[in-house]
């Protein structure tokens, strides 16, 4: 009896810890969310709660994102610049993740400790000197090849690598960690080469950790904001995290409706897929450190 | 045909070369070292040479003028401004973030009903794009529509003639990417000591419960150290995103509100000096001040996390 108690008491206390912080970090997605199917005239309305609706919800700021802004562009741009950049990151991160976690001695963990440490070199620290190389670059590339790389994005397709593949290589690491190692002696003593037995069957059994990488370098490449706001200018060239501020926010008149469509249509998918992997993106990300 | 006969036994050698472990390591390695070298270790080495000269924007050289750019910025009352407003910004946020993290970690460590959809609320600020939800906060603090004033009037908490403006108001734009900012965290930070925690032995619980610990005292000198190392790490990461930061403050206040400017960060002083006024070589050595202050930070928190592990 008691402690069926007790376990009510505490059920009842984390409910009491997490729900307000649940609502709190939540809120800002009700706001938009509610926004994103109010008629314009509703939620410029000080008179009515602005929690709820009071006209009844409408598509027209969907529509007037689809119809009268580049929005669709956009998107286009994103899943192109992420679905490069991840293959870039795989063909370079698995099999550097795999070494280092099962292959290299002493100097392997000095090498995969220096890729952590490149966190520190953010792209706020190397968007300036970048900003000059591709400048430079294309140069090159409109004199030789008639296109500019500079404003372009495959200039960010070339950059991004430069944190996606650290993040990568690490988180892989972890994974590769977690493999039984008997599963490979085994593979190799029936006579297998050692490509082979990477190929054949830790590719296999990591796919669920490579899935992970896939997902958490995309969405890496979603969040980035200072490579896509230096490097292009044209409304046509640019990714959903720059798109929708430079041309719909800084714009004559924020559509704001408009605005919050653009930015929960991304958003959504994106935190479910994320909410489906996070455990094994936690498991790889500390069993690089901790193993 | 022949050739192909011919390339055999040669094929043959590679991959018996390819057997050693070490020969195999380093061919998997290196790809991505080289690629990291060019992409990471190249533009910084550029950085730091383009400290030292008066580039201006889009050029890779410059006259070199020495330490010129580093002896005028340190005088300068815009970059110590910024340099003071990093430090509040990264100290403050990251400080709420661990308060809170660490209590949602342990209430989220027991099996409740409903955890699963309290955990995807509480992790959607971390999961969404920072650049895309930033876009929901504007509108929460706008001028005369935002929905916490609609609040807080209707609880006749603050004036309806002027009530406050969130990204207008120095001190109340320092709240907000502070408060912001933290709320980006807070979930990251949480699954990572979540994660801490659950490797915890359960052998750890029995024997403190046998030895008499419990509840604060428990906490204290059992949970509290063998977590540490993982939160030190998660803090660590949180400092790193807060420090070099910049779609939040670039976002939300542009580094204003003018005059006084109090949300000017090293992050964003750095991209006016370099990409807008075109000084190029002054910015590198703005952007690089964070360097040395954050390989510091992270050196003593690894040595931190390492000893804490080992005993």
């Amino acid at each position: 009896m008691d402690a069926v108690l007790r376990g009510f008491r505490e059920k009842g206390l984390s409910y009491l810890i997490v729900g307000p912080f649940a609502i709190v970090l939540a809120f800002p997605f009700y706001v938009m969310v509610i926004t994103a199917f109010k008629q314009q005239r509703d939620f410029y309305d000080l008179s009515h709660s602005p929690y709820w609706f009071h006209k009844g919800p409408t598509l027209s700021n969907a529509r007037f994102l689809f119809d009268e802004t580049q929005y669709t562009t956009w998107l286009r741009n994103t899943a192109i610049i992420g679905v490069v950049v991840v293959l870039i990151t795989l063909v370079l991160a698995v099999p550097a993740g795999y070494a280092l976690a099962r292959l290299s001695g002493k100097l392997g963990q000095s090498v995969g400790v220096g890729i952590f440490l490149t966190y520190l070199v953010p792209p706020t620290l190397l968007f300036l000197p970048l900003f000059s190389v591709i400048t430079q670059l294309d140069r090159q590339t409109s004199h030789l090849l008639h296109f500019h790389l500079r404003g372009s994005i495959w200039s960010l397709v070339l950059v991004y690598p430069s944190f996606t593949v650290p993040f990568a290589t690490w988180l892989l690491m972890g994974f590769f960690k977690t493999i039984p190692r008997e599963l490979e002696d085994a593979a190799l003593i029936d006579g297998a080469s050692r490509l082979g037995t990477l190929v054949r069957i830790v590719f296999p059994i990591s796919v669920p950790g490579i899935l992970t990488v896939v997902i958490f370098s995309f969405s890496l490449v979603v969040n980035e904001f200072v490579y896509a706001f230096t490097f292009i200018s044209a409304s046509s060239h640019r990714t959903l995290s720059t798109g929708v501020y430079t041309d719909l926010i800084r714009g004559d008149l924020p559509q704001w409706g408009a605005i919050m469509v653009a930015s929960l249509i991304p958003s959504i998918p994106l935190a479910l897929l994320y909410n489906t992997f996070l455990d094994r993106f936690i498991a790889g990300f500390t069993g690089g450190a901790f193993r | 045909m022949e050739a192909l006969a011919a390339s055999r036994p040669r094929g043959r050698r590679w991959t018996n070369v390819l057997e050693r472990p070490s020969v195999l390591a380093s061919v998997l390695i290196s790809p991505a070292v080289i690629f990291i070298l060019a992409l990471v270790g190249g533009p910084l080495a550029l950085a730091v040479y383009l400290s030292f000269t008066n580039a201006i924007g889009g050029s890779l050289h410059g006259r070199w003028i020495g330490l010129g750019n580093f002896r005028h910025e340190w005088t300068n009352p815009a970059f110590q401004d910024a340099v003071w407003h990093t430090f509040l910004f990264t100290v403050i946020s990251q400080a709420i973030v661990l308060v809170v993290a660490g209590l949602l970690a342990h209430a989220l460590l027991k099996k409740f009903p409903g955890k699963w959809l309290l955990r995807f609320l509480i992790l959607l600020p971390w999961a969404a794009p920072l650049p895309l939800s930033l876009m929901g906060w504007t509108w929460i603090f706008d001028t005369t529509y935002s929905i916490i004033n609609w609040t807080l009037q209707h609880l006749h908490l603050v004036s309806t003639v002027s009530p406050p403006q969130w990204l207008a108001q120095p001190r109340l734009a320092m709240g907000s990417v502070i408060a912001v900012h933290a709320w980006r965290i807070i979930p990251f930070a949480t699954v990572i000591f979540l994660a801490g925690l659950a490797s915890i032995p359960k052998e750890v619980d029995d024997a403190a419960a046998i030895d008499g610990a419990t509840g604060l005292r428990k906490f204290w000198s059992v949970s509290l150290p063998l977590q540490l190392p993982i939160a030190t790490v998660a803090l660590l990461f949180g400092i790193v995103f807060t420090a070099t930061d910049m779609a939040v403050v670039y976002i939300l206040t542009n580094g204003g509100p003018p005059p006084s400017n109090s949300t000017e960060m090293v992050t964003t002083w750095a991209y006016k000096t370099g990409i807008e006024s075109g000084s190029l070589g002054a910015g590198a050595a703005i952007s690089l001040f964070l360097l040395p202050v954050l390989a510091v930070v992270a050196i003593g928190m690894l040595i931190f996390a390492r000893r804490a592990e080992v005993t």
